[in-house]
């Protein structure tokens, strides 16, 4: 397959990787894993004349927790990272499975959570478990730095507020929380290598049966990963029963707003997102963080 | 990871620019002059000659050009050339050792895992990968782990037979050393 030419670059500090998306503008696209933009390249979806690969930014790749902020994801962590990473696996379960459910072993041994999010595709399944559990991310620029809830950087189908020709992002945290448990559970027409048909991902604070608060977020069936708040006020401060959880199913298909496509019609979707969410809420406040 | 040194750029013209890289592949240190856009299949198949990395979908689905880069399956089509830059690669061609078939590959062959040949050699690279991770892995380990590779005679169980003969050789052999 063709691919254009382009210039190459591998700066060796954040600093000067910020400086060269600055000076080369929107003639430069970033590289980091390479698994979306590469199939992009070729499609001539994007023409860059220079890409700056972040692989020199060993800093980026790191899943450490800090206390007072929380667990901090560099936006170069790879999927597999995510899938192996003992600090996740104690704490956020949830996480590592859902980037175990992504594409395939070779594609997660070299795609990036960073690129995960900033590709911003509605089906992706990084954004509504990370959305779950109220992350937020770090963009750095040239002369700044900036913090954004990841629930609000998504603006539509490939579309986030990064601003493509100065700012980078570097990490994700997710902060030290209250939340008992959290679980994503995504259906795709294939086990391994397909995009999720849909995804929903929640995160609950229990109280004993009590439900005290839950976030739950939806994927693949908006323009956005979006937020189903009318099942999340339902649920709140009531005892948990396996009717309310379903009422709650039901109340998440009316926040959600799917297209019809290749994957699956407008209202199998509906229907997926009253099902899951139903069985999701149900996983995570029985078994914590899965 | 090394990174470029700029001193070592050269430019034939004025555009585009080539770059002067060095990669392991197969034990045997290579060096190669690249342009930006080169993927790290095409280097391995057309400047070194490697041609059993096979090239399918070219949109990291199929798994045809499964390589180890440091060890770790990926998808070569999906990999400029330039970011393998410094790294320990292995083909097909770097399994076998001394003349002799790889325990896997030995494996392919007995159980007939073998039809059209096509996605045999990153079929042979993730298992490799699987097993230097996990020598006793339960079949659903071994599909999960070949998932990203389609095998479009569907021969797939004769595959997971061979994948799993591999794994009892080894932990036979593991064992019978432990007995001596």
């Amino acid at each position: 397959m063709f691919l254009p030419d382009f210039d190459y670059h591998a700066p060796e500090t954040l600093a000067e990787a910020c400086d060269l998306v600055r000076d080369l503008g929107p003639s430069a696209k970033v590289l980091a894993g390479g698994t979306d933009l590469l199939i992009k390249l070729k499609h001539g979806l994007v023409t860059p004349t220079a890409v700056i690969s972040l692989k020199a930014l060993d800093e980026l790749k790191t899943i450490t927790h800090v206390p007072g902020r929380g667990v901090v994801i560099g936006a170069r962590a790879t999927h597999n990272d995510l899938v192996n990473s003992p600090l996740l696996h104690e704490r956020f379960l949830s996480v590592s499975e859902a980037a175990h459910k992504l594409a395939n072993n070779q594609v997660r041994n070299r795609g990036t959570v960073g690129g995960n999010l900033v590709n911003a595709i509605p089906s992706a399944d990084l954004p509504p478990i990370l959305i779950a559990l109220d992350a937020w991310i770090t963009l750095v620029g040239s002369n700044t730095s900036r913090t954004v809830p990841l629930h609000s950087f998504f603006t539509g189908p490939s579309c986030c507020v990064i601003d493509p020709v100065d700012e980078i992002l570097t990490e994700i945290v997710l902060p030290d929380q209250q939340t008992t448990g959290s679980t994503y559970l995504k259906f795709a027409l294939r086990r391994s290598g397909a995009l999720s048909v849909t995804g929903v991902a929640v995160a609950v604070t229990m109280d004993g049966d009590t439900i005290v608060d839950s976030r739950i977020c939806l994927g693949a069936v908006f323009p956005v990963p979006v937020r189903a708040n009318d099942a999340e006020d339902l649920l709140r401060g009531k005892t948990w029963s396996d009717e309310l959880l379903a009422e709650a199913g039901e109340a998440a298909s009316c926040c959600a707003l799917p297209i019809t496509d290749i994957r699956g019609t407008a209202e199998y979707r509906l229907d997926l997102v009253r099902v899951l969410t139903k069985r999701a809420l149900k996983r995570a406040i029985t078994e914590g963080h899965v | 990871m090394e990174t470029i040194d700029d001193t070592r750029k050269t430019t034939a013209g004025p555009k585009p620019k080539r770059y002067v890289i060095d990669l392991t592949v197969n034990g045997d240190p290579r060096t190669v002059v690249v342009k930006g856009n080169a993927l790290l299949v095409n280097v391995l198949r057309d400047e070194l000659d490697l041609t059993g990395t096979k090239k399918g979908c070219e949109l990291g689905d199929c798994g045809s050009c499964t390589v180890l880069l440091d060890g770790i399956p990926v998808d070569a089509c999906l990999v400029l050339a330039l970011e393998a830059d410094g790294c320990d690669i292995v083909t097909i061609e770097g399994v076998a050792a001394h003349g002799e078939l790889d325990r896997l590959q030995a494996t392919f062959v007995d159980k007939a895992a073998v039809q059209c040949g096509y996605c045999t050699p990153g079929m042979i690279l993730s298992a490799k990968a699987l097993l230097t991770k996990n020598p006793h892995p339960t079949e659903p380990e071994i599909r999960a782990a070949i998932a990203g590779n389609l095998c479009r005679c569907t021969g797939y169980v004769n595959i997971v037979k061979a994948i799993a003969a591999a794994a009892e050789i080894e932990t036979a052999a593991t064992e019978s050393g432990e007995a001596r």
